[in-house]
């Protein structure tokens, strides 16, 4: 079986943004067929997934070097630019 | 689930307000006069802001939605504040950038992970220029309340 990528989806609080996220994320892997495991947390949890996760899609903002890939997902709130992050996304989905 | 509570009380109109500190401390107040949220809620919302920011530029006026974790929470709401002078928020996700906030949303919510529908009707709102203009012209709290109501789909009672 195909392996499913590990997706971090991270706000601040883990509460509005990150919501708002996931659900943009999970409707876009639908559309594409891809299986994704979305993890919702709080970017200061980040950490305990550095062994496991593929990608982190974030609206905090964040210093800290990670193994995986970092995109900023301010565009799924203000709609500025979306199609940009989405397609980052896909193209890191589909690696 | 706590209800959402939702009338002309928690829709702030003409706020004045020098820095960011002071509208998060006006707003948070009032749902704490309200009940709404626990003592604790300003200091944490404040402290919140500062390490996440949340300021979203638009196309059109800029917004912010301040919140922060469920246990200052209450009951569930949504205040909204129209600022007389727009002020200055960090830019979320930016370490730098600020941007001039017209509209700010004050998001209380009780559950985490919760409300995704609401969540996502409100940022169609973010997305939607004529709307975020017709919350910066209202000139009643009633004219605010309609046009969440409208946009947000919440069932509320209430007279103009």
């Amino acid at each position: 079986m195909e392996k499913k990528k590990q997706v971090l989806v991270a706000c601040g609080a883990g509460i509005a943004t990150s919501t708002v996220v996931n659900g943009a994320i999970e409707e876009m892997a639908k559309e594409n067929n891809l299986k994704v495991n979305l993890v919702q947390i709080k970017i200061s949890e980040v950490g305990g997934y550095v062994d496991t996760a593929d990608l982190l899609v974030t609206t905090a903002m964040t210093k800290t070097e990670y193994p995986f890939p970092v995109i900023n997902a301010r565009a799924f709130l203000t709609g500025i630019g979306v199609e940009d992050t989405k397609k980052q996304i896909l193209e890191e989905l589909k690696k | 689930m706590s209800e959402m509570y939702f009338d002309d009380s928690i829709i702030l109109l003409n706020l004045e307000a020098d820095n960011k500190e002071e509208v998060l401390t006006k707003m948070g107040q009032n749902l704490q006069t309200l009940g709404l949220v626990k003592d604790s809620f300003t200091d944490a919302i404040i402290a919140r802001e500062a390490e996440f920011a949340t300021g979203l530029p638009t196309k059109g006026a800029s917004v912010a939605i301040p919140h922060t974790d469920v246990e200052h929470v209450n009951r569930k709401t949504i205040s909204v504040a129209v600022l007389k002078d727009p002020v200055d928020f960090c830019v979320m996700g930016d370490d730098e950038e600020t941007t001039p906030v017209k509209i700010v949303f004050m998001l209380a919510m009780d559950k985490p992970h919760d409300q995704l529908s609401l969540l996502q009707k409100l940022m169609q709102i973010f997305q939607d220029e004529a709307t975020l203009a017709s919350i910066v012209e209202a000139t009643s709290e009633a004219a605010v309340m309609k046009v969440l109501a409208d946009k947000l789909e919440f069932d509320f009672k209430g007279g103009e």
